[in-house]
């Protein structure tokens, strides 16, 4: 935007990295859950939710940031209709990719619009950042968007379905639980993951405590 | 009401760009969305005919497997017109003709709301037997592992083998309405067996085949003669 002052930290892997684990969009910033709930009863259609959402965030915060110097800061968000535009092409390709693909998502591909991780992005980085730093961050954020979702798909396909990627996994003596594919089933595997997380994130900063204090410790024997 | 300090200088408002500037940065943004659009829809939309045509063909040679080449028919006004091999839009009618041009069957296409969206269906009738002999789901959204069943589960698929769908004396409707029972209690042939956890899903398929046999199997078996002499007359399109 046209007041909107560059970042002026330089581009890093870490600019990368951060979508992917640190501010992963669902396991963290808990953004874009109707999607993630939603169709993640698969992993082809995780994936080809997580591509869709990447092509839309990739474009979409990249057109924002070159023209961020151009777009008054009042007429910002109306200027977002980029977004629309991008979801709208994205629905035509994948209609030309793969019908069956495109019935699988139903209107969830028209729904990308509304994904708050998209229009978050837009707002809080790419309308402050130069373009190679935003698309950089856009695809991280992408990838981790994506990798959150076939998180979910392949618990809830394998558990629901007993396949993953359509291949048959277990024994046709395994009963699948129905339930897994169901939005209930979205919800106890989010819950899960989320659990896994901050399980992981907790004992790391217990860890870092403890170093920090077994260094403190160190120091204070070394001064007396 | 807030003491100004006096010595402070007074807070400026920020300047606001002209109307001018917003009217014409919208317009410009607006533009290039409009042209990006167009671009890929200009782009697509061969292919996605095409994509469309294919499964429609694909689904048809399921239905009948003997089915050397179809024509396409269009009825409107319970009419039936000859139309292209790409036509999508009205009620589009497959003529299905096997190696030695005898007319098989005919597919029709029949929609109804099912547990999550519209399912689409292309079912198969033979005018010999009166009777709906298969389908294939061209658009589901049903949940996996239950309603996307009706493609898989082989109980339910029996009851294609022949679901009787009998023109009346009148040529105004069904004999029987088509219609989907419990799971395990089918008595007549022209009732369809639900499926046991997917019954409306189940259900949607009787309803959405009651309401297309009603309305256009009595303009099919009225036509029947048109379908085979169009093979004689016209080209067709060969497997």
């Amino acid at each position: 935007m046209a007041e909107s002052t560059p970042s002026d930290t330089p581009l890093t892997l870490e600019v990368f990295t951060a979508g992917l684990w640190r501010e992963n969009p669902v396991f963290v910033m808990m953004l874009g859950l109707c999607p993630t709930l939603a169709v993640t009863n698969s992993v082809i259609n995780s994936l080809a939710m997580g591509a869709a959402s990447i092509f839309v965030l990739v474009c979409s915060n990249a057109l924002v940031s070159v023209l961020r110097k151009l777009i008054p800061k009042q007429i910002r968000i109306t200027a977002y209709i980029i977004i629309a535009t991008f979801v709208t092409m994205v629905d035509y390709i994948i209609q030309a990719i793969s019908l069956d693909l495109y019935n699988a998502l139903g209107a969830f591909i028209q729904l990308i619009v509304v994904n708050c991780l998209i229009l978050g992005r837009a707002e809080a980085y790419a309308s402050r950042n130069s373009l190679g730093k935003t698309v950089v961050s856009a695809l991280g954020m992408g990838l981790g968007f994506t990798f959150a979702l076939v998180c979910l798909g392949g618990v809830r396909e394998l558990l629901g379905a007993s396949t993953l990627l359509g291949f048959q996994v277990f024994s046709s003596n395994y009963e699948p639980w129905v339930v897994m594919l169901l939005p209930p089933g979205g919800f106890i595997v989010l819950g899960c993951w989320l659990l896994l997380f901050n399980w992981l994130k907790q004992r790391k900063t217990t860890k870092m405590i403890a170093a920090e204090e077994a260094m403190d410790t160190t120091r204070q024997i070394e001064t007396s | 009401m807030t003491d100004t300090d006096p010595k402070q200088p007074a807070q400026q408002a920020p300047d606001l760009p002209s109307t001018w500037r917003l009217v014409s940065t919208l317009s410009i943004v607006a533009l290039l969305s409009g042209i990006l659009v167009v671009l890929v829809y200009e782009y697509t939309k061969p292919i996605i005919a095409e994509n469309k045509r294919l499964a429609i063909e694909r689904a048809i040679f399921q239905i009948f497997p003997d089915a050397k080449s179809t024509l396409a028919f269009r009825i409107e006004d319970g009419q039936v017109v000859a139309v292209d091999a790409d036509a999508t839009t009205g009620e589009i009618v497959h003529a299905v003709y096997d190696q030695s041009g005898q007319l098989l069957g005919v597919t029709l296409e029949a929609a109804a709301v099912g547990y999550q969206d519209e399912v689409r269906i292309l079912y198969g009738f033979d005018p010999e037997t009166q009777c709906i002999i298969g389908f294939k789901v061209l658009k589901t959204a049903e949940t996996p592992g239950l309603g996307s069943k009706i493609s898989t589960d082989p109980d339910f698929l029996a009851n294609f083998n022949c679901l009787q769908a009998q023109v009346d004396a009148q040529h105004g409707g069904l004999c029987h309405a088509i219609k989907t029972v419990k799971h395990g209690s089918k008595q007549h042939p022209w009732e369809i067996d639900a499926i046991s956890g997917s019954t409306i899903t189940s259900k949607a398929i009787g309803r959405m085949l009651n309401g297309s046999g009603q309305l256009l199997l009595p303009v099919i078996v009225d036509n029947l003669q048109l379908f085979r002499d169009a093979y004689r007359s016209g080209a067709v399109d060969n497997k």
